[in-house]
């Protein structure tokens, strides 16, 4: 009987198998035909190793290859792993998906780098820059929802923060204060969430809508009624970046434009990210949190304070997304522009998911979407290599937001009490 | 000397409802006080109270001759109370070592949590006690007894001398039932005292010191085992007679109705859960399935009306294939369904109840016809099911939330017995209802198998099982252990098949 | 836990209960005033928490404020003249002038002079054609959520429906008004409904939450249309560089009522008309019975046989569909093009409204009026008090906060609980 029921199991994850299998092969073919086109033999790419901006760091020679010959070794290379998938199966399927997927981005980068040149490492210190936000409102979205307060406020948090760092930081000429004014907004937003969501019991997702309406609102009322009044408001004021204070950090070869050609908020982002992931999994305060956002009624059995223990995660979390918010000013612009954080809010909260709820795993989607966005900016710049309008590049961070969604739920897990509020009696 | 514990007139309202009517209690060191009453009577919502979990509208509460002021768990625990609730206050995504030391850590370096410290003093506990458990081991994994294991060990870790069990077997073998008393016994010559809560007579007869019977949120009397007995005690309970064997006739079994080969069904989590099972249920007959819960009883049901795919073998209901058919396929094959969790599945909470009435047959004439659904004609049945049924509300436009549970259940067997069926698959029927409310569903579904319905009953009560079934099967660990007609077995063979040993 | 809801309607002859008695039919008016007391303190409140944000971005209120103690009634008095211009302004704007008003009807009555009358009552018709939209896309937020569904991306499937019907109206020259009209207008709903199918067929086939991915299909179909605005739909000639798309035929026009610059369409009577049909749907339809009970309990939806996964899309779909008549109807009733930019939030407007109107199509309806109302009454004031347009987010803000958590207009004006369960709007990721 237990043979019976092994092969009823394997014939489902088989089939599954097949599925990629067909995948991948269509991928392999994909690559094979489009990254073969408007091309000819002998043609070559080059992949930089240095930035336009970090013209003081010391120079790597370049990358240089033939495009028709890597992509036709990488089309038939998924091409063959497809039909091997589809034909006898792998038993793990992860490193298959990322063996298809990078190879299908090495062949588009080398074909749309085409005769012509293209910083490998200016896109990666990109991604990271463009990840920072998303990272802090996913790592905002953690810390709420571990506690099982959903936040889909975050991209309001991040746009309230954004215009009130601007504002603080040219009232009282501190870039410091506009800092810390930020991260109190994201506070304040995130306590009126709270109260609403815990102590009056909203639904969550109604009470996050309020607070996207109230700040998109507020942010631009402001923005026609003040900033564009009195535009001295609006001044430019940003973080030097890291480089910029120690510049022989910035000599460092590919580290150096990677890592310290960047804002400290990127790093403070990289700090938090491995703070909350040790807190949240090693210490009392996470071993609480997590217990009250799977089972709040054992958590308050035991004598731990449940509404308390989500106050304080909630408000933390706007804080988080408060940086997220100064990022877009302090850490990069430096200006507010009305609803500038374009949806990225919603984006973290797709990276959280589909990083299963944890810091790292955020992070590693941050990433994802992070490279998306930037490679979306550079393909503009190619367009003379990549025949694709530019409004359409534009939609991709969102589309591979939805694909992502789509792959991972129901293969994570969120936290059990997540959404509800608690009824003590 | 004064009692280790004594509760005054305390008194808990709900709306709508009293819960606590001026109860007092005492309880003595080194005592098992036995908290009897049927569902509804109060005895969880008392201790609640005494766990700081609600507060009490009127009374007062001393703890070791001081009065103390119970406005949250985190008091009662530093008096020495603790608690094991019906439903365990476990988190199964941490270790037993997390779920200990939850609420009480222990830290290395003032930051870090220090799970080798707990765990080593886990081991300690559990030795001493007779309580085996893998502190490393995740909660989802541990079996119900062992979970109830780790929720003593909670309490003893925190050094409690006041144990409150709520119902703590009716997760529990017959088997598992008896390790357990010897536990309370063994504790209970270590001074620790133990409040019982139950609404089995049987095992309250058997472990308890002192019995104090709730009725309808009052103390009824208090009493001790020797000087009364089960017939006494049930009048007590009830406040009638209790006619404790249901009157049925023998059973005429005809042809086959559902007919199970080698089924096989996965959890949630693609765990195997129903593994190779197999049986027929024949016209006229009630086949139950005894076995503690978790054994997959629910994807069985779930599997069988077709709200969980079947991962292989196949099922038939009168000769029809129905291994890959819809809920509504199985519905309108002649197939009623009384569902295990009555609010989370068979009823639409903020519905009126004629809504209810009509949930899988509101397409159907002559409640609809075409996309236009009758008003009228679904009002009237409903007027007449709530009369035939005898359903307890002020109109059929109320909203099921507001009935009773005994009277929520009713709605449910209205709809599902007023239809033409030819199975009836009832899964845990009875569960959590008033006496009356459990003698009137035995009745009907005893009805229902003469009138010649095949009647698949899964419940965990054993005595439900032994005193409706023709048949009895039991379900461990995802198989049948074994299929006897109901005269042929008894408590403790099943108590042994439950608990997944083949009786010699 | 227990379920404790009041009894919240009882009919004659109930059989005797815990409960004493039904509550007498006398109460029917007691509580339909009761239902309306949240929604309109609600709206109140909003108006009065809003005036604080005109009044702490004035700096002339902010200076007479710093000298308070030099000058309170000076502050004072400042105060309330800004707060009364602008909502002054947004009543001129909104309704009209009565005085006006009353002398043209007299002037009609007297003379049977029109052009009086049609200036007079402008802002009046103005403001229904500004409901037209929001009624569309209020009824599809609503019917989302009575199917537990959370559609935010409104304000993209009305670019959606209005780019399909936009481009039927424009290219099929030569039809006549009859069948062209219907063609343009179904066309738009079709185009919404298969693009806001996606989502729901997401959710129900791999979970993925509606919230994110209507909201991302949002940022998608706003690029599109810049895409094509500025590409293959571009009006060509002397304005090519403006992106905006060809006049459609004036066979695809929605006819209007009135004398020019009266610009009420036929729109506002589909609009109402949708209502109407949305309503029998959702409560007198079996269809409707399904979409609603999946959306209260779809556990017990799956466990009466209704399938949750085909409810979900084609919920979803007909949600699509509603907000994609509100863009096909803008440009067939009043734009006749479609511009960048055309819609100044209505989808997002919309999901306040829903909530506003209880997710029950006569509310809608009626919160409709009201945000035409107040929408149009704002450019008013925008352009008279010169307060930026964004202030009705926040009044919106504030009417969803006070509507969905009534315990809180309830505590500030002291009213006793109502009976009633709360209704369920949306459930967490899990679905």
């Amino acid at each position: 009987m237990a043979a019976v029921a092994q092969i009823g199991v394997r014939s489902e994850t088989f089939s599954r198998a097949r599925l990629l299998g067909a995948f991948y092969t269509v991928v392999g073919l994909a690559i094979l035909f489009f990254f073969s086109r408007n091309t000819h033999v002998g043609e070559l790419a080059t992949l930089g190793l240095n930035t336009v901006q970090s013209v003081k760091a010391i120079q790597l020679p370049d990358i240089i290859v033939p495009v028709l010959p890597v992509t036709a070794i990488l089309g038939a290379l998924v091409t063959l792993l497809g039909v091997w998938q589809m034909v006898r199966g792998f038993r793990t399927t992860g490193w298959l998906l990322g063996v298809a997927s990078s190879a299908f981005l090495v062949s588009f980068l080398v074909w749309a780098a085409r005769g012509t040149s293209f910083s490998l490492i200016g896109i990666l210190s990109a991604s990271l820059q463009l990840a920072t936000p998303i990272l802090l409102g996913a790592l905002s979205g953690v810390l709420c929802e571990r506690s099982a307060v959903i936040n889909i406020a975050i991209e309001g948090m991040m746009l309230g923060a954004a215009m009130t760092s601007v504002l603080v930081a040219n009232l009282t000429g501190s870039l410091w204060l506009g800092f810390f004014a930020a991260l109190a907004v994201g506070a304040l937003l995130a306590a009126w969430h709270a109260v609403m969501s815990i102590q009056f019991k909203m639904d969550q997702i109604v009470s996050g809508t309020v607070i996207n309406i109230f700040a998109t609102g507020l942010t631009s009322f402001l923005n026609q009624r003040v900033m564009q009044v009195y535009q001295n408001l609006n001044n430019q004021v940003t973080f030097p970046l890291l480089s910029q204070v120690s510049p022989e950090l910035g000599r460092i070869p590919i580290l150096g434009p990677l890592f310290f050609d960047q804002s400290p908020i990127v790093w403070m982002a990289l700090i938090l990210l491995v703070v909350i992931q040790v807190a949240l999994f090693n210490t009392r305060w996470g071993l609480r949190t997590r217990a009250v956002g799977e089972h709040p009624r054992a958590a308050d059995t035991l004598g731990i304070n449940v509404i308390r223990t989500r106050y304080i995660n909630v408000i933390l979390g706007g804080m988080v997304a408060g940086l997220g918010g100064a990022y877009f000013t302090l850490g990069s612009v430096g200006r507010f522009d009305k609803l500038m954080t374009n949806g990225r809010g919603f984006i973290a909260l797709a990276a959280m998911i589909f990083g299963n709820w944890t810091p790292v795993g955020s992070f590693a989607s941050s990433l994802i979407f992070g490279f998306a966005d930037a490679l979306q900016v550079k393909l503009q710049i190619l367009s003379g290599q990549v025949n694709i309008p530019s409004d359409f590049l534009l939609m991709l961070p969102y589309i591979v937001t939805m694909i992502a969604l789509a792959g991972v739920v129901g293969r994570v897990v969120p936290p059990a009490a997540d959404g509800q509020p608690y009824e003590k009696q | 000397m004064a009692p280790l514990l004594e509760l005054r007139g305390i008194t808990k309202q709900f709306p709508g409802v009293l819960a606590n009517d001026q109860i007092d209690l005492t309880l003595e060191p080194g005592e098992i006080h036995a908290l009897l009453g049927e569902n509804g009577a109060g005895k969880t919502t008392l201790m609640n109270i005494l766990y700081g979990l609600y507060t009490p509208d009127a009374g007062k509460l001393l703890i070791r001759g001081k009065e103390a002021q119970m406005t949250s768990p985190d008091q009662a625990i530093h008096l020495g109370i603790g608690m094991v609730h019906q439903h365990f206050m476990l988190i199964p995504q941490f270790t037993v070592t997390e779920n200990v030391m939850l609420g009480d850590e222990t830290l290395q370096r003032g930051v870090f949590l220090d799970r080798a410290t707990v765990a080593a003093r886990i081991s300690e506990i559990s030795e001493q006690n007779n309580l085996q458990v893998n502190p490393d081991a995740y909660v989802k994994d541990l079996s119900v007894g062992a979970q109830q294991r780790v929720e003593i060990l909670k309490i003893l870790y925190r050094q409690s001398d006041i144990l409150i069990l709520d119902e703590p077997t009716a997760v529990l073998t017959p088997q598992e039932a008896e390790d357990l008393f010897k536990v309370i016994r063994a504790l209970v010559a270590r001074q620790v005292s133990v409040i019982f809560i139950s609404h089995k007579l049987k095992e309250v007869m058997e472990i308890a010191d002192r019995i104090t019977v709730l009725r309808n949120g009052r103390v009824v009397g208090t009493t001790r085992p020797a000087e009364t007995d089960m017939a006494a005690l049930a009048r007590m309970m009830v406040g009638r007679e209790v006619i404790l064997t249901v009157d049925k006739k023998p059973a005429r079994p005809g042809a086959v109705v559902l007919e199970l080969e080698d089924l096989m069904v996965l959890d949630d989590r693609k765990h195997l859960t129903v593994n190779g099972v197999s049986f027929q249920v024949h016209a006229g007959e009630i086949l139950g399935v005894a076995g503690v819960q978790g054994n997959g009883q629910t994807e069985l049901v779930e599997a069988l009306t077709g709200l969980r795919a079947i991962a292989g073998g196949r099922t038939r209901i009168l000769g029809h294939e129905t291994t890959r058919a819809t809920p509504r396929q199985i519905l309108e094959a002649g197939v009623a369904h009384i569902p295990e969790d009555r609010q989370r599945d068979g009823l639409v909470l903020n519905y009126p109840i004629a809504d209810n009435l009509i949930l899988n047959t509101y397409y159907l004439p002559p409640f609809a016809s075409g996309i236009s659904m009758h008003e009228n004609t679904i009002f009237a049945t409903a007027e007449e099911l709530v009369k035939a049924f005898d359903i307890r509300t002020p109109s059929v436009r109320t909203a099921v939330s507001s009935l009773s549970g005994g009277n929520q259940q009713k709605v449910i067997v209205a709809r599902e017995l007023s239809r033409h069926i030819k199975l009836l698959i009832a899964s845990q029927p009875t569960r959590g209802l008033d006496v009356g409310s459990i003698e009137y569903i035995h009745q009907q579904l005893v009805a229902k198998r003469d009138q010649g319905a095949a009647v698949l009953l899964v419940s965990s009560e054993l005595d439900e099982i032994m005193s409706l079934s023709d048949r009895i099967a039991v379900m461990y660990r995802g198989k049948m252990m074994d299929i006897r007609p109901s005269d042929q077995v008894t408590r403790e063979e099943l108590g042994l098949l439950m608990a997944g040993v083949q009786p010699t | 836990m227990a379920n404790s809801v009041q009894v919240e309607e009882a009919g004659g002859g109930g059989t005797p209960a815990a409960k004493p008695a039904a509550a007498p039919r006398a109460s029917v008016w007691q509580r339909s005033l009761n239902a309306l007391a949240i929604p309109v303190l609600a709206l109140f409140s909003a108006l009065v928490l809003s005036a604080f944000f005109i009044l702490g971005s004035d700096p002339v209120v902010l200076t007479a404020w710093s000298k308070f103690f030099a000058n309170p009634g000076g502050a004072l008095g400042i105060s309330w003249k800004t707060v009364a211009d602008a909502y002054g302004a947004l009543f001129l704007g909104a309704i009209g002038n009565p005085g006006q008003m009353a002398r043209a009807a007299e002037l009609y009555l007297t003379t049977g002079q029109t052009q009086a009358l049609v200036n007079a009552f402008y802002p009046f018709t103005e403001s229904l054609v500004a409901s037209t939209p929001y009624i569309f896309a209020g009824l599809a937020v609503a019917l989302g959520f009575k199917c537990g569904l959370f559609n935010i991306g409104a304000e993209g499937q009305i670019y959606i429906g209005a780019l399909v019907a936009g481009f039927v109206g424009y290219s099929f020259a030569g039809l006549p008004w009859i069948i062209h009209m219907p063609l343009t207008f179904l066309a738009g709903a079709l185009g919404g409904a298969v693009w806001c199918a996606i989502p729901g067929f997401l959710k129900a086939k791999t979970g993925a939450h509606e919230v994110i991915n209507t909201m991302m299909m949002n940022y998608v179909a706003f690029n599109l249309a810049d895409y094509l605005l500025n590409g293959p739909m571009k009006r060509g000639g002397p304005e090519g560089f403006i992106p905006i798309s060809p006049d459609i035929q004036t066979s695809a026009e929605f006819p209007r009522f009135f004398p020019s610059p009266i610009r009420l369409h036929l729109g506002f009577i589909v609009a109402l008309a949708m209502a109407i049909l949305v309503w029998w749907f959702l409560y007198k339809t079996t269809l409707g019975f399904e979409i609603r009970t999946v959306g209260a309990n779809p556990r017990a939806a799956r466990y009466a046989g209704i399938s949750v996964t085909r409810n979900f899309v084609l919920a979803m779909a007909l949600s699509g569909a509603l907000a994609a008549m509100a863009g096909a109807g803008e440009v067939m009733g009043v734009n006749h093009n479609i511009a960048q930019g055309f819609s100044p939030g209505y989808g997002f407007d919309s999901i306040a409204l829903a909530l506003l109107g209880g997710s029950h199509p006569l509310g809608v309806v009626f919160a409709a009026l009201l945000f035409g109302t107040l929408r149009n009454g704002a450019t008013k004031m925008q352009s008279l008090a010169t307060i930026p347009i964004d202030i009705i987010s926040i009044v919106q803000a504030f009417v969803i906060m006070f509507v969905a958590a009534p315990a809180i207009i309830r505590w500030v004006y002291r009213l006793k609980a109502g009976g009633g369960a709360q209704a369920i709007f949306t459930r967490g990721w899990g679905g």
